[in-house]
């Protein structure tokens, strides 16, 4: 910063001080403005992911080496949420070509006209398992909302005396101790009340479409509220609080339970009556490199990047293809949510149901946390 | 009132009368001086002012104008019959009022003492004193959040201590609830308190006290009458500070709330991450914001703001 001497400060030179300081500041924003409005397609793709053990997996099987041998140049950020993809769209100014999210935000968006329709002639999903994609967004892996418990308090899972069931997780007679459970998302939250309930898998989605069924869900866990001690607001929580051994017990994303294990948590989980539900990729609306991110997503949708997806997160892929092409060892393949074992054990996620009723069960849901 | 006086400099001139005349003179080139001061000023201020508009009006008109939009696109009152049909709203806002209360009574409570204290300390310590104060101020909110989370969780620090020293027998819960969301607050938001508490008893002469007691006042009677009230604007404008960072806060009632403190601000962040409907978070907005600016306005009356932010009687 340049010394003006106390005396080179006059009148006049004040005004013309700020009006000057003032230009170069008024000509940076305008070029900015103008750099925003003209991406070009030799522009790298922007692919939007989430933080922790998540996004590193990521990045380790699929987004460094499809960008590799593609020469796609590719752009990292962390932070993926529909409702930002939404809000860019609306605003007219999007930044994001490729974004992360779990199915039912996926669908939420689509439904919002926030995304771009999958050009299934550039991304082949005919090895893709059935329901693992839409027309507006491809599974990318899948994932069980578990629930997952202290093995040195309740045992190994499948050895006597270990909890088994919903109904185990809800009854703290037979399993004392404290719960934690999901906060201000009601995104899987509801099915396992309804089974601990007596509810059959099957006939969950059936009963949770009247409100009363919801009520029902809702009043479950009301009972169960004063067991849980925490509710947690995302899956590097989850992981944390069974790492600190804060609970005891608590719903959440099997892959998350298994990294803190490998971070030595005791902590162990089991797929029966778990829901299974997937993750995938999306194109928001008016991306500014929409036929490159087409393009990456078509590679990394590709089995030889999703066989090496276990190896990093223990995820299963949604190319049916990659069971057959990856070098994992067996006991690890046989862990992975999609394994043909396991999906039988499971509830899959319905994305009719969300798309109905997300609204005022989260309402609902709110509701029974504010109390 | 310029041009009057003006009249008068005219008349006085061809009266012949030179004294009021001179000193009228001055008067005018006085206000002439002052007038063109303050177009000075507001020149000076126009750059700011215009930021002001930019990044406060605009923006707060467009979320009241959200605010009424509906779901269908047009104009609507659903977003505040919304607030009504659920009573997680109604409870929310009393949660962020009473965390808010709470946390500023802390505060009140913690630091009047340590700024008294501050107050009477020899200038060489102040220093250090004031560092303390600081410190932590200058430090990361998050980092101060996770570490209150370490100390206080259910296998944390203080636990764990107090457990080893036999003090009590099984964990206790300081955290993921209301407590841990008063401490974790309170910690940070002292210091907006402390720094204008200590600059008002900076001021009061300590000459005052000694008048007390030499007229009589015993040192608790003198402190209840002269050095408390000279002490309140200082006070009265922390703790409007506090309570006013309060009732947005995010973060901390967040991580130490354990999802059970449920203030505005994150049911603001579940409408929006869960159901991307800007115009009911935009409601919640625009009421958290009129009953902002409806308790300043009461406090306001109540305690005579004006005289206590900006020193005017």
């Amino acid at each position: 910063m340049m010394y003006f001497g106390e005396r080179s400060i006059t009148r006049k030179t004040t005004s013309t001080l700020v009006t000057s300081s003032l230009k170069p500041i008024v000509k940076a924003a305008l070029a900015s403005a103008m750099v925003v409005g003209s991406a070009t397609a030799a522009d790298p793709v922007t692919v939007v992911s989430w933080g922790g053990s998540y996004g590193a997996a990521q990045d380790a099987a699929l987004f460094n080496d499809a960008s590799a041998n593609t020469g796609i140049e590719i752009n990292r950020e962390s932070g993926a949420s529909m409702s930002k993809t939404c809000l860019q769209v609306e605003s007219g100014s999007v930044s994001w070509d490729l974004v992360v999210t779990g199915s039912g935000g996926g669908a939420a968006a689509a439904a919002k006209g926030c995304l771009e329709k999958i050009d299934f002639d550039v991304v082949d999903v005919s090895d893709f398992y059935p329901n693992l994609y839409t027309d507006y967004c491809v599974g990318s892996d899948v994932f069980a909302t578990v629930m997952a418990w202290n093995t040195d308090k309740y045992g190994e899972p499948g050895s006597d005396g270990a909890p088994k069931t919903w109904a185990d997780f809800f009854d703290v007679e037979k399993f004392p101790g404290t719960r934690a459970y999901r906060a201000n998302n009601v995104d899987g939250a509801l099915e396992p009340a309804l089974m601990a309930d007596g509810v059959p898998p099957e006939e969950v989605y059936d009963v949770l479409s009247t409100k009363e069924g919801m009520q029902r869900a809702i009043n479950k866990i009301r009972e169960l509220k004063p067991n849980i001690a925490v509710f947690w607001e995302s899956g590097a929580q989850q992981a944390q609080l069974m790492k600190d051994a804060e609970v005891d017990m608590s719903t959440g994303w099997n892959g998350r339970f298994d990294n803190a294990k490998k971070d030595g948590a005791t902590v162990g989980y089991s797929f029966d009556q778990a829901l299974l539900d997937y993750d995938c990729f999306a194109i928001p609306k008016g991306a500014p490199n929409k036929d490159t991110a087409m393009k990456f997503l078509a590679e990394v949708s590709k089995p030889e990047y999703q066989a090496n997806l276990p190896f990093h997160i223990t995820y299963g892929p949604t190319n049916q293809k990659a069971y057959e092409l990856t070098t994992a060892p067996k006991e690890l393949i046989e862990s992975l949510p999609s394994h043909p074992n396991n999906v039988p054990l499971m509830l899959p996620v319905s994305l009719d149901w969300y798309a109905q009723n997300r609204e005022t069960a989260l309402e609902l849901y709110i509701e029974m946390l504010s109390e | 009132m310029s041009k009057t006086s003006a009249e008068t400099v005219v008349e006085n001139n061809q009266t012949g009368n030179q004294f009021p005349a001179v000193s009228d003179d001055n008067r005018v080139a006085l206000a002439e001086q002052e007038k063109r001061e303050q177009w000075k000023l507001l020149s000076l201020t126009f750059p700011a002012l215009v930021v002001i508009a930019l990044v406060i009006l605009i923006p707060v008109g467009w979320l009241f104008y959200l605010s009424f939009i509906g779901k269908a696109g047009g104009f609507s009152l659903e977003n505040y019959q919304k607030m009504i049909e659920y009573k997680s709203y109604a409870r929310t806002f009393t949660t962020t009022f009473q965390v808010s209360f709470l946390t500023t009574l802390i505060c009140i409570l913690l630091g009047y003492p340590l700024a008294y204290f501050l107050a009477q300390l020899p200038g060489r310590w102040v220093g250090f004193f004031m560092l303390a104060v600081l410190l932590p101020f200058w430090t990361s909110l998050l980092v101060r959040t996770y570490a209150w989370l370490v100390l206080l969780q259910r296998k944390g620090i203080i636990n764990d201590f107090a457990i080893n020293m036999g003090l009590w027998e099984s964990p206790i819960k300081l955290v993921h609830n209301m407590t841990g969301t008063l401490i974790g607050m309170a910690h940070i938001m002292l210091p907006f308190l402390v720094l204008p508490l200590y600059n008002a008893m900076k001021k009061i002469d300590r000459d005052m006290m000694h008048a007390a007691s030499n007229l009589g006042a015993s040192p608790a009677r003198a402190f209840w009458t002269v050095y408390m009230p000279l002490s309140l604007p200082g006070m009265v404008a922390g703790s409007l500070i506090v309570f006013v960072l309060c009732l947005g806060f995010y973060v901390t009632p967040a991580v130490l709330g354990g999802g059970r403190v449920i203030m505005v601000s994150t049911q603001i962040t579940a409408i929006l991450e869960n159901q991307f409907n800007w115009g009911a978070a935009s409601a919640l907005g625009v009421v958290l914001l009129i009953a902002t600016l409806l308790v300043l306005f009461i406090a306001g009356r109540v305690l005579k703001l004006d005289a206590a932010l900006f020193g005017k009687s």
